[in-house]
């Protein structure tokens, strides 16, 4: 067994511009992953931050195979999984699991919470569904009379502990997290910062974690990543990036946290 | 005069209260933070503003001024036009505000084009101009493109640039940056003072994210359990501030300077002690009802 | 934010009760024609013609309806008739909706080239006129209820599909689609499992007001005498004929009109009715 969870080779993946669609032919494409290269050790909890549009989600979406890639290589655990097809990809699904940023819309409204949760576990014929749906809700410290809530009888951040629930509920090694903390508040936020903590220390889960908020990062993460463009512009442990970044684009990122702190000028 | 006036509003959901004796001002060209936890209701007070509240929930006393009119005393159809061509609002999620089977282009034309009866190109050159101020790269292929294909982050710049399209007095944006990277946050944020300062637009601006209040407001407002807890300006609230649990939220948000720092979810004790501060206000909300 | 709120009770709209408990009598009556109708609604009584309902002056026991200028009792007619506009309901509803919903569905999720085909197939479709369509159909096909069942579904199919369709595309850039994908959901468990649920309230809601046009176009092509021989009592041909004696005895014309009204009028409310009664959102 290879001691690297990820690794991806060169990875490049483009977009159809249908805007600009010639009226014959095919659309011009437009490139998102400009050949990618990085690895996930095991166990690691790794950052992805970078702008607006800098392919941090679409990278998240083709690790996890939501998406298909034009060329490249993701290895997990030694095996290509790039070119797998849904078949294929099945029996991994169950190992490689996703937390979505807007838990409104990614938690079907029409299904209730257990339901929710119990659903990959009857996908990968899970025994004992009752009782694992209870266990993951408890993990996620939400009291199992939630079962039979539908996601809108719920605030943000119970949304965003469901998703947490499903996504641990089939004892994934990997779970990538897009964005899970930016649309809590900051008490919600702090309790699911530390459940994310909790969970990677307890089940020894690895974690992709894609955000904007460095300070989240920070707390969080032990490398750090930095996309710019759908290009790395650097990548290292998160205390050396804090400490002294060296690519121009992450100063610039650390520079436009605004601290919770009155600094006249700040804007200007 | 204050350009918005809440004055001791109240709404329910069935019996159970949203707001609770929720007053506050917005002066032409101020730029106020209303910030809470989820849930806190800070949502239903700009829609109360609009009139888009659902049905479930009814406002059951207090006055709504705009500009010293009482929006709640209007027609529907007067209250309607004022608020159109008064307020705009940057909506909270960027994920359902657009409709995903349309182009953008259009749809965010068709406001100034059904509402304040602008030419279609007009419209049109009017958004493209306002996507290069929101720093969209290419505006007319955005136009084009339907909400999937963009990024979270253009998204929300999209609805920012329509908010200013129709040059609105006031505007009430709801959580307008969560979805954005920082450094565009920032642009974004000096875009909004920029816009806000040369037009005088006043802006209410809705969200949980500290660090945006110290650099944008000017005054701010701390919700919890729909009922204001704190009405105070930004230099008091960041130096000392004056509740409880205005303290706690300060100690909840993560800093990147201090990572060994602990990261304290509002404290269950404090959390309590506002509970029985806003049980106590119910009480005598119910006694003076009752008095009457 | 009691945990009993999710089990709690729905209380059911008012719009729900009434427009389902006029489409139950209906149905009930309909069913029950033979044994409540007090005449055969064929038989022809010359010398009962023209009766007046049983509150005005002049009834006879009987004919608490009144009768039409050929003596035939207007209450046996609109039993009758109530038979025929249900089936008709009923068949061409949901013969239209399973097609229209099926080709819309597949369409809107599965995208690509099944898209293609289907968007293309409206396209063409709905560039027909449909009175033309309609026509065209029962001149080949011959007048009768097939045939007018047969037109309802061939034209209003695509109605169906488009709307289902959008919203097929909607629900599927949802996150929750790309949620159950990475869960290992297969693509037609997602359709069955995820979408379908969600674009069922629309289905429901299109599928009543096809319920109540079907109605409609029925009594319309009665009306024209395109329907089944004027004979058979249909609240189409009663209107026709009450329409001629509207001067002497309105309830020929009324009764008739009256049921088609309320009945169309039933069918879309019981679909928006359900429609909030199903909706986990609204209580
Ligand atoms: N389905 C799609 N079709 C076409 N272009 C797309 C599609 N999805 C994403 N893109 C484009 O790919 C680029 C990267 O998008 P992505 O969602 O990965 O950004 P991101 O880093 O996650 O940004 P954010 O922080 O705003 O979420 C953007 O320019 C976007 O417009
Ligand atoms: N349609 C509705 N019916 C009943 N209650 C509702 C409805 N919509 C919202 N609420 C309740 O109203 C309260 C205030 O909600 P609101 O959306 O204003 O919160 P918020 O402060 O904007 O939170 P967030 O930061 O999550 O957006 C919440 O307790 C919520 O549960
Ligand atoms: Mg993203
Ligand atoms: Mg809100």
């Amino acid at each position: 067994m290879s001691e690297m969870l990820f690794e991806i080779r060169d990875l490049r993946l483009s977009f159809a511009d249908l805007a600009h669609k010639p009226l014959f032919g095919a659309a011009p494409r437009i490139e998102v992953l400009k050949g990618l290269n990085f690895d996930i050790p095991r166990g690691d909890v790794i950052g992805i931050v970078g702008g607006s549009g800098s392919g941090k989600s679409t990278l998240g979406r083709a690790m996890v195979r939501l998406l298909d890639v034009d060329s490249g290589k993701i290895r997990f655990e030694g095996t290509d999984i790039s070119q797998m097809d849904e078949v294929a990809l099945r029996p991994l699904r169950r190992r490689i699991q996703m937390i979505f940023q807007d838990p409104m819309s990614s938690l079907n409204p029409r299904h209730r919470v257990a339901t929710l949760i119990a659903g990959p576990l009857h996908l990968h014929g899970f025994d004992q569904i009752t009782e694992r749906v209870d266990f993951a809700l408890s993990q996620v410290g939400l009291p199992l009379t939630f079962r039979n809530r539908y996601p809108h009888e719920l605030s943000g951040g119970q949304r965003q502990r469901v998703g947490i629930a499903r996504a641990i509920a089939t004892e994934p090694e990997f779970i990538l997290a897009d964005e899970v903390v930016s649309g809590l508040d900051v008490s919600s936020q702090a309790q699911v910062l530390n459940l994310l903590e909790k969970l990677v220390s307890d089940m020894g889960l690895t974690l992709g974690f894609i955000s904007h908020d460095l300070s989240v990062v920070r707390r969080l993460c032990k490398t750090t990543l930095v996309l710019h463009q759908g290009e790395i512009v650097e990548q290292a442990s998160t205390q050396a990036l804090f400490d002294a970044p060296q690519a121009q684009y992450t100063r610039d990122l650390l520079d436009a946290i605004p601290l919770p702190e009155v600094t006249p000028g700040w804007l200007d | 005069m204050s350009f918005l006036e809440l004055k001791n509003l109240n709404a329910r959901v069935g019996p159970l209260p949203i707001l609770r004796d929720v007053s506050l001002q917005v002066a032409p060209g101020e730029v106020r933070a209303l910030v809470g936890e989820s849930g806190a209701g800070k949502s239903m007070i700009g829609k109360a503003i609009l009139g888009t509240l659902p049905d479930a929930i009814r406002i059951t006393g207090g006055e709504i001024l705009l500009e010293g009119e009482d929006l709640q005393a209007m027609s529907p159809k007067a209250r309607r036009r004022l608020i159109g061509a008064k307020v705009a609002l940057i909506p909270q999620d960027p994920l359902t505000a657009l409709n995903p089977a349309r182009r953008v282009g259009p749809q965010i034309c068709d406001r100034l084009v059904d509402i304040l009866g602008w030419g279609r190109r007009e419209a049109e050159a009017r958004v493209i101009e306002l996507l290069h101020e929101v720093h969209i790269p290419a505006p007319e292929r955005v136009m084009r493109a339907y909400p999937h294909e963009l990024s979270g982050g253009m998204r929300q710049r999209i609805l920012i640039a329509s908010a200013f399209a129709a040059e609105p007095q006031l505007i009430i944006a709801d959580e307008p940056t969560t979805a954005l990277d920082v450094t565009v946050q920032k642009q974004i944020l000096r875009l909004i003072r920029d816009m806000q300062a040369r037009h005088g637009t006043a802006l209410l601006f809705v969200t949980h994210d500290l660090g945006v209040v110290s650099k944008l407001c000017q005054s701010m407002t701390v919700l919890f359990g729909g009922k204001v807890l704190e009405d105070t300006s930004v230099d008091q609230f960041f130096s000392a501030p004056d509740h409880a649990y205005s303290a706690a939220l300060l100690a909840a948000t993560p800093k990147y300077t201090d990572p060994g720092g602990s990261l304290m979810p509002v404290p269950e004790a404090t959390i309590h002690a506002v509970e029985a501060e806003i049980a106590a206000h119910d009480l005598a909300h119910q006694i003076e009802t009752v008095r009457q | 934010m009691a945990d009993g709120r999710a089990a709690a009770k729905r209380p059911i709209n008012p719009r729900l009760w009434l427009s389902g408990g006029w489409l139950l009598i209906l149905v009930v009556a309909a069913l029950a024609a033979p044994l409540l109708a007090p005449q055969d609604p064929l038989a022809q009584d010359l010398f009962a013609s023209r009766l007046p309902p049983m509150w005005q002056g002049g009834s006879e026991p009987g004919f608490p309806l009144g009768t039409d200028s050929l003596g035939r009792d207007v209450l046996s007619r609109v039993l009758y008739g109530a038979r025929i506009a249900l089936l008709v309901a009923l068949v061409a509803g949901s013969c239209t909706c399973a097609l229209g919903a099926v080709l819309g569905l597949i369409a809107g999720y599965y995208r690509g080239w099944a898209d293609v085909v289907i968007s293309r197939l409206i396209e063409i479709w709905m560039a027909f006129p449909p009175v033309l369509f309609a026509i065209l159909l029962i001149a080949v096909m011959g007048t009768g209820l097939t045939s007018i069942i047969v037109a309802i579904v061939v034209i209003d199919w695509t109605r169906f599909a488009r709307v289902i369709r959008a919203e097929a595309m909607t629900q599927g850039a949802m996150d929750y689609v790309a949620s159950a994908k990475v869960a290992g959901r297969g693509r037609f468990g997602i359709m069955i499992r995820e979408i379908l649920p969600n674009v069922l309230p629309t289905i429901v809601v299109l599928l009543t007001l096809e319920m109540g046009i079907a109605v409609i176009v029925e009594a319309i092509l009665s009306f024209v005498n395109l329907s089944i021989s004027t004979d058979d009592p249909t609240w189409g041909s009663m209107i026709a004929e009450g329409r001629a004696a509207i001067h002497h005895s309105w309830w020929v014309l009324v009764v008739p009109l009256i049921t088609l009204f309320l009945t169309v009028l039933s069918f879309s409310q019981l679909g928006e009715g359900l429609k909030d009664h199903f909706d986990p959102v609204l209580r």
